[in-house]
């Protein structure tokens, strides 16, 4: 489908304010620090640390997205996310590399067309989104065409906190219709939108709009994921589930820079939404420092000593 | 600019993804809260701590064997196995203690000034934070908390009762403008076992900050960190007789409320024995504060943040296994968010893991006492009895030790034994209203006064709520939070005076 | 043979870091008898104007920390003034000659006082704040809040004393303050800086200069960052030029000009010096559903 078509069609726009005797959801900042930390009070120790991070591994979009990348690099990058680390370890491979639009092809080529390993490219004028809609759905359409499986969209802020939500609504309505068999992820760059309310509606508009997954920053604007934002987001994926019977993923990104941290990610997982969501069907972690760390706390929960740097490849 | 799409090839997992998106029908949309990825046991050391088999009085700046030389068993409550034996003191250790405290306060403590009794004071402080992880294991282990909530907040609130009451010793006169604060003298205090270190502090702290000395006795069946904190009042060099515990069982803490030399009693417990505390005292000078029950009512309008409301009143309920006087044991939720919340609660306490209260993982520990035990059992079983539903978490509770399941119940009005009593466990009554007027007629509608929860966006009427509450402590979006600063007391058969805060002071002072 | 001593640099503090005057000048302290004892840092201008933007950027920081916290940092330097204390007795004796009962009488009280003080962070909102019962149906609070960034400047003597005491009312509400040390006697004070260092403060939330105060004097009144000044000099035509700073930007300017016997005394332990440098913040809300 050409790009100008789709804008033309667009979707139409229910009320974003479901009804008009709802309120929208909101969120009580302190509370829902608290709860987040509180997960953080959990210790994931042997059997269970192990099994967490192979299932971090499992769960990881390997990601390099520098203006400098280039095929050498992606090769590096689809290497590691194939065959992290020793097979004696027994890693499973990642869930995704992910890259800029240009990269896709290297990517899909390194890969090949078969691989466990699925190709995500970022696209819509990531990570700023300050495009115009045209050529941000001319993004897509090539990055699909070119091999992606996944397409990481970002929001138009700009739309969203001058109140036009509508207009944030048709766009990701039309990006994921242009995505055609690629799964959706909307980025709503948790940074900018600040408050925890912002955060909650923005999750809801892109949920209805039809993301496969709502995932909270592009790593480029500090701050990036936190554990309060996440959770935020996990409880409307919840609440939609219940009010839709579908269920969203989600995927926190950026900050995220060691394996206690990503262990509890993954605790906040499984009592906010349950077992059903600990599956990179449903939960991903945008990181690439990330993958080294979590690697050398297997080595250590199984060869029992602490790890250097230089044991572990460099993506 | 034209582009060629090439078909693309789903690979094999996007049927699983699709899959994942497939819409799931009504009827069927439910959290699963299973063993996939269960947490293994995460035991906080406890063989550092060694718990020698007998601990003896503390009188007058050092351990004595008691006058009747008779010892009782202390045990753990998660596993019923006995962990030291406590010394039985009785009329006349107890008049030993209220001598060595006079004698104390004449000699030394109400000399002292303020400047350097509040030195004493930082310095506990300071060992207790050292101490910290050691006391909060001994606390687990005696009373049956969970070490995450020792740890992480009956310790630090410990030290935080001393840091705060100690810089007050030599600025009295500013916190009562207009008078000359003095001491009063002995005072003799009674504490509780569901938060003994705690009690300890909020009693202690003002005590010695305000010049008086203390006899104090902790409950029979949590007398073992008031019994290392004597050890720690010897480390700090406080002086002979400052404080004198007296360990033992109800009679004990009646002689020490009934001995003529005590000018003031503090109580903390509940309201029946209040009431016979109170007519002890009738006849004599002494003053008496007392911190007992509650029925604390958790109002949650539709306007509240209502994921962060959950949060509450699960913390309201649920945190010390509900053996707290101000927890939110009554849920009054606004009738048009009724299912709502229900589900949300029922999904939320299937994350609560109850067992080992040293496995730092452990939400919820061990009942501290079978007689509480079995009237959380009885009342839970008269709400069933008189119509309530009764809803309970699904684990498997551990074979030895006194376990009971996070529960809460609907369908209870305000008729319900269940809506009226303490039950003082991991129970929660859930009722309905339909306007703001009603919550606070129905939070009212009770003997107790404590505490009360307050859940809305509105900021104005948050404060119209807190306003018409007859309650000594009213949270609004939050719940269970304490300070030193901040003054805890309850209105109506909830007792009265104030602990914590510039009020709290009053009590240990004479302003005339 | 004999063992030759390494010699201490004494250095300003400023953002928790410890460097030379910009300037690269330095005086030398003396002892009453004429003797050099050490060489200790000139300040310029433009360090006074580093540490004003060191205090400013702590600012935001020491201001979120709890009461309590900050109660816990002043107790901390106590206690490690109290484990250095004869390394500042021995500091004063043989900067300003005083025997060494004297000297210890005062590093006993400056210890005491900082206790004082830390005992006062989670209690002067109680004595000072309040609710306000207004005639209309409003919730109505009044609370102090710190002001800011604030100069503080030192008597000659006693040189360690005299400083604590006008400090710690000014910190421990959430202010940040660049301190100009006693002209005459600034080795007590640069070893003073050395104690708060280690006490976990954070960096810039005490900034210490030594130097000439005459030469700063008007860059501090006409600083337009400098929130409130707290005039401990004791000198009349210093006392003026910085004075005529609220005139320039309405810095808030309080005048300590204790004799020395003064600050020994208990009169200096006074909360309502911590009022000199908070502002009153009143709130409104209504009541009703």
């Amino acid at each position: 489908m050409k790009a100008t078509a789709l804008i033309k069609t667009g979707a139409t726009t229910p009320s974003i304010r479901a009804s008009r005797f709802t309120l929208p959801s909101s969120v009580d900042q302190i509370m829902a620090e608290e709860r987040a930390a509180s997960f953080t009070r959990r210790s994931i120790k042997t059997s269970a640390k192990l099994a967490g991070l192979k299932m971090v591994v499992s769960m990881m979009d390997l990601t390099t997205l520098e203006g400098k990348d280039t095929p050498g690099k992606i090769a590096y990058l689809c290497r590691k996310a194939l065959q992290p680390a020793d097979p004696k370890y027994k890693v499973p491979p990642c869930a995704a590399v992910c890259v800029y639009p240009n990269m896709v092809k290297y990517a899909r080529k390194f890969l090949g067309e078969n691989s466990p390993v699925h190709v995500a490219s970022v696209a819509t004028g990531f990570p700023s989104g300050q495009f115009p809609l045209p050529t941000r759905l001319n993004e897509v359409c090539r990055a699909v065409a070119d091999g992606a499986d996944e397409i990481d969209m970002v929001i138009n802020r700009c739309a969203f906190l001058a109140g036009d939500h509508a207009k944030m609504f048709d766009e990701i309505a039309a990006i994921k219709e242009a995505c055609g068999p690629a799964h959706l992820k909307v980025i709503l760059e948790t940074g900018e939108l600040v408050t925890y309310d912002n955060v909650r509606l923005a999750s809801e508009i892109a949920m209805q709009a039809g993301a496969d997954f709502i995932k909270t920053s592009t790593g480029k604007v500090s701050p990036a994921a936190t554990m309060p934002v996440t959770l935020v987001m996990l409880e409307a994926i919840r609440d939609h589930f219940f009010a839709t019977g579908i269920r969203i993923g989600m995927k926190p990104a950026g900050g995220i820079r060691n394996s206690k941290q990503a262990l509890h990610y993954l605790v906040m997982v499984k009592e906010t939404l349950g077992d059903d969501w600990l599956t990179p069907d449903l939960f991903r972690f945008g990181a690439s420092t990330l993958l080294n760390d979590v690697l050398m706390q297997i080595a250590k929960t199984v060869d029992g000593n602490y790890q250097g740097a230089d044991y572990f490849s460099l993506p | 600019m034209k582009t060629k799409l090439k078909p693309v090839k789903l690979s094999a997992k996007r049927a699983v993804v699709a899959s994942a998106q497939a819409v799931v029908p009504l009827n069927n949309r439910r959290l699963t809260f299973g063993n996939k990825w269960d947490y293994a046991p995460a035991p906080e050391e406890s063989k550092n701590y060694l718990i020698p088999p007998r601990h003896e009085l503390f009188i007058n700046g050092k351990f004595v064997a008691p006058h009747s030389g008779k010892h009782f068993d202390t045990i753990n409550p998660a596993t019923e196995d006995k962990l030291t034996e406590i010394a039985l003191g009785d009329e006349t250790d107890v008049d030993h203690a209220v001598k060595a405290a006079r004698r104390a306060y004449e000699k030394v403590w109400s000399k002292m000034p303020g400047r350097e009794r509040g030195k004493y004071l930082y310095r506990i402080a300071r060992i207790i934070q050292e101490k910290s992880r050691e006391l909060a294991v001994l606390e687990s282990m005696d009373g049956g908390k969970p070490i995450k909530e020792t740890r992480d907040v009956d310790l630090p609130i410990v030290a935080a009762h001393f840091f705060y009451h100690a810089g007050w010793a030599d600025k009295l006169p500013y916190a009562f403008p207009g008078r000359n604060p003095r001491p009063l003298g002995v005072v003799g205090q009674i504490i509780p076992w569901n938060f003994p270190l705690l009690m300890a502090a909020w009693k202690i702290a003002p005590a010695l900050a305000c010049g008086n000395t203390v006899v104090i006795k902790p409950s029979k069946t949590t007398s073992l960190t008031l019994v290392r904190l004597a050890q720690i009042f010897q480390e700090a060099e406080l002086p002979e007789g400052v404080v004198n515990v007296v360990t033992g069982v109800g009679e004990t803490g009646t002689a020490i409320v009934k001995h003529p030399d005590v000018n003031k009693i503090a109580f903390t417990g509940s309201t029946e024995i209040g009431k016979q505390l109170a007519q002890m005292i009738v006849g004599t000078d002494k003053r008496i504060t007392l911190e007992l029950g509650g029925k604390a009512a958790n109002i949650v309008f539709d306007d509240a943040p209502i994921d962060q409301a959950i949060e509450g009143i699960v913390a309201g309920i649920y945190f010390n296994m509900g053996h707290v006087c101000c927890a939110g044991s009554r849920l009054l939720v606004q009738e048009n968010i009724f299912p709502q919340v229900v589900r949300k609660l029922r999904d939320r306490i299937q994350t609560l893991r109850i067992g080992n209260p040293l496995d730092k993982n452990t939400d919820i520990g061990a009942i501290n006492n079978k007689p509480q035990l079995e009237k959380i059992r009885e009342l839970v079983q008269s709400g069933a009895d008189e119509g309530a539903e009764v809803v309970q978490t699904s684990c498997t509770l551990p074979a030895r030790g006194y376990w009971y399941p996070p529960t809460f119940l609907t369908g209870v009005t305000a008729s319900h034994r269940v809506a009226q009593e303490e039950i003082f466990g991991p129970v929660l009554s859930v009722m309905t209203f339909r306007t703001p007027e009603e919550a606070v007629e129905r939070a009212n509608n009770t003997p107790y006064g404590l505490s009360a929860g307050v859940w809305t966006d509105k900021g104005s009427k948050i404060f119209k709520i807190v306003n018409k509450l007859r309650a000594g402590v009213v949270w609004a979006n939050t719940y269970n939070k304490f300070d030193p600063t901040s003054p805890f007391g309850g209105y109506k058969e909830s007792g009265f005076g104030r602990e914590g805060g510039i009020q709290g002071l009053a009590a240990y002072c004479r302003l005339d | 043979m004999n063992r030759l001593d390494v010699k201490k640099t004494y250095k300003l503090y400023i953002g928790g870091k410890f460097p030379r005057s910009e300037s690269g000048r330095y005086l030398p302290a003396k002892s009453p008898a004429g003797e050099h004892l050490d060489n200790f840092a000139h300040a310029s201008r433009k360090d006074f104007r580093d540490a004003v933007v060191a205090a400013r950027a702590a600012v935001d920081g020491w201001g979120k920390a709890t009461a309590y916290n900050r109660g816990q940092i002043l107790y901390r330097a106590a206690e490690m003034l109290q484990n250095r204390a004869g390394e500042l007795v021995a500091e004063i004796a043989r900067s300003t000659g005083a025997g060494a009962a004297k000297a210890k009488r005062e590093v006993t009280l400056a210890i005491d006082r900082l206790v004082h003080f830390a005992g006062w962070t989670d209690k002067y909102q109680q004595v000072f704040g309040s609710v306000n019962p207004v005639a209309t149906s409003h919730f109505d609070f009044t609370t102090p809040e710190p002001t800011g960034v604030v100069v503080v400047l030192a008597p000659d003597e006693p040189s360690l004393l005299a400083l604590v005491s006008l400090a710690a009312p000014v910190i421990l509400s959430g202010n940040t303050a660049i301190i100009v040390a006693s002209e005459k006697f600034p080795l007590p004070a640069a070893t003073f800086a050395e104690i708060l260092a280690t006490s976990d403060l954070p960096g810039g939330v005490v900034n210490i200069l030594t130097g000439k105060r005459a030469e700063l004097v008007s860059h501090i009144a006409g600083h337009m960052d400098v929130n409130a000044i707290v005039d401990g000099t004791g000198d009349a035509g210093l006392s003026a030029k910085l004075q005529a700073g609220t005139a320039i930007n309405l810095k808030r300017y309080t005048k300590r000009p204790l004799a020395a016997a003064d600050w020994f005394t208990g009169k200096v332990e006074d909360p309502y010096w911590i009022l000199d440098t908070v502002e009153m913040k009143t709130a409104w809300h209504p009541i009703g559903v």
